[in-house]
């Protein structure tokens, strides 16, 4: 039996009192990609900023099976701590690459960025990893040492994912990494998004409006509307046989070509 | 006397910066922040400096003023007339004899002693400030000693040009603990923050901050392994007084590119060609004689 690697048990955010989400409880598993959809409002950045400590929910609790402790609640434990799984374990791929990046450093800086806060001190080695990772995620070498705003916004995208990668985390939020990219990049960065999950094993949560990218990325699905989980199950289950109502409409909504 | 109290500032505020430099003596690294006042001169004339110095100064004390290692240039010449004014102490040019300096972006080239305070001034105190620019963020920074991205800007560096191209206000950190910036220093001061006898203290008035490196605080520059920190100066010797020892300022002598290099702690120079020595462009030394 495996354990899991994040362990949500009803979670609750209110904005005064109005609901930013309520009451969710799901079990990630090592490996898995859990989707969350939902309309603007209804909670899903929310829900994704609680479980990654950038906001501090009303209640519920967070377990995390770290890799020397065991699960503990992210919730509870110091900030060091959590701040320190956030360079780690974790990653956060923001939906505007210029959230997650700093505009001013170099591509390679960028990357070598996580590695020196974790302690990396020697330049070649940073050096030598950033260009791995430039490749991974098809930035050239010779572009690693220009700086971010002279990139395009798929490249950004990119880079993002790979500053974030870089130091190997094994629990990767995202929040609607393919916005605001035209279709042929998005299906790109969709492509390479899928690689690099396969291949490391991440276990990643993914929150998106676009339906076609949880149904090539995710395993499992979850449905939001007003802060709460309307519904849950295996992506392709969802989606070609939806059950509640909402569901129905989100499916049904999609333009086809 | 006068009409001032003595050194200028009225005791209450001497006694409050006096806290915060005891608080700093006890954190070494850690930036204090204080109320800092209204100073009759202009914030980046050395209104953090002085202060501290306000606070630190007894009659007995025999006082000298630096800047850019010159005892003769406008900063350092009306420091020293406002404490000659305001706390009637003795002043000197004569590093030796001196027991409170205040400087802007050097270190004596006289080896300092126990008993001898150094106050620096400090423009910008927050090492992290070109980087993270929010104080909230660096704060936490600090406390959390998350100083991960003070080697992004050497890396950024060594990138751009092959190696760590900082060459003052050089990042050091104190006691394994906080880093810290050494004001506007060359690199080359560096080592010499290390494991020094005299008291350091640093003030910075508009960014109202205070800091301190006790007597015998280990102070490591940063670097990366395979690019290790270098004091470097101009690869030559002082033109004056020979000296190949001292951090030396380039000057420019005429229009047709005629350039001679001296050091830039005029006491020191000073010091070295009454005792004989000379350079390739020195003359004799004559008592009085600039």
């Amino acid at each position: 039996m495996i354990s899991p690697l994040l362990n949500v048990r009803s979670v609750s955010k209110y904005y005064g009192t109005r609901i930013g989400c309520e009451n969710v409880s799901f079990d990630l598993y090592p490996g898995e990609v859990m989707g969350i959809v939902g309309e603007s409002g209804s909670g899903k950045s929310t829900l994704l900023n609680c479980l990654a400590g950038h906001l501090p929910p009303d209640s519920g609790e967070v377990f995390f099976d770290t890799r020397t402790n065991g699960p503990r609640d992210t919730l509870t434990m110091s900030e060091p701590e959590r701040r320190m799984l956030g360079r780690t374990d974790w990653a956060f791929v923001h939906q505007h690459a210029r959230d997650g990046l700093r505009m001013g450093v170099s591509a390679g800086g960028n990357v070598g960025e996580r590695l020196m806060a974790v302690g990396a001190r020697h330049y070649g080695n940073i050096r030598a990893q950033a260009v791995d990772w430039l490749g991974r995620v098809e930035i050239a070498a010779d572009r690693m040492d220009d700086r971010p705003d002279a990139f395009s916004g798929g490249m950004q995208q990119r880079l993002q994912i790979a500053r974030n990668l870089v130091t190997g985390p094994r629990l990767v939020f995202m929040d609607e990494p393919t916005g605001g990219l035209d279709v042929s990049v998005q299906a790109r960065l969709l492509d390479l998004l899928r690689g690099l999950v396969r291949e490391m094993g991440l276990s990643a949560i993914i929150v998106t409006h676009d339906l076609a990218v949880v149904r090539l990325l995710a395993d499992r699905l979850m449905v939001m509307k007003d802060g709460h989980v309307v519904e849950a199950g295996l992506t392709d289950q969802v989606l070609d046989d939806p059950q509640h109502g909402y569901t129905q409409l989100l499916v049904s909504s999609v333009l086809q070509v | 006397m006068n009409a001032y109290n003595f050194a200028y500032l009225d005791e209450q505020t001497k006694r409050m910066i006096r806290r915060a430099i005891l608080k700093g003596l006890a954190i070494p690294g850690y930036q204090v922040p204080f109320a800092s006042r209204e100073m009759p001169m202009p914030y980046g004339w050395g209104t953090g400096g002085v202060q501290v110095t306000a606070a630190t100064l007894t009659p007995d004390d025999t006082f000298k003023v630096i800047d850019q290692g010159a005892d003769d240039t406008t900063n350092a010449v009306s420091i020293r007339k406002f404490f000659e004014r305001t706390a009637g102490v003795a002043t000197t040019e004569d590093t030796g004899k001196a027991t409170i300096i205040q400087t802007r972006h050097r270190i004596p080239e006289t080896p300092l002693t126990e008993g001898q305070i150094l106050v620096y001034q400090v423009p910008i105190p927050e090492p992290l400030r070109f980087l993270e620019p929010s104080e909230v963020e660096t704060r936490k920074m600090h406390s959390l000693e998350e100083y991960g991205l003070m080697h992004v800007k050497l890396y950024e560096d060594i990138s751009k040009h092959g190696a760590i191209a900082t060459s003052y206000a050089y990042p050091v950190k104190v006691e394994d603990r906080y880093v810290m910036d050494p004001s506007p220093i060359p690199k080359f001061d560096n080592p010499k923050l290390s494991n020094c006898p005299a008291i350091q203290l640093f003030g910075a008035g508009r960014e109202q901050r205070i800091y301190a490196l006790p007597p015998y605080t280990r102070v490591v520059s940063l670097d990366f392994e395979d690019h290790p920190f270098d004091p470097s100066k101009a690869d030559h010797c002082c033109d004056l007084c020979g000296s190949g020892e001292s951090y030396l300022d380039e000057v420019i002598v005429d229009d047709d590119g005629g350039r001679m290099f001296v050091c830039s702690d005029t006491d020191y120079c000073r010091a070295r060609r009454a005792a004989g020595h000379m350079g390739a462009q020195g003359v004799p030394y004559e008592e009085g004689a600039a």
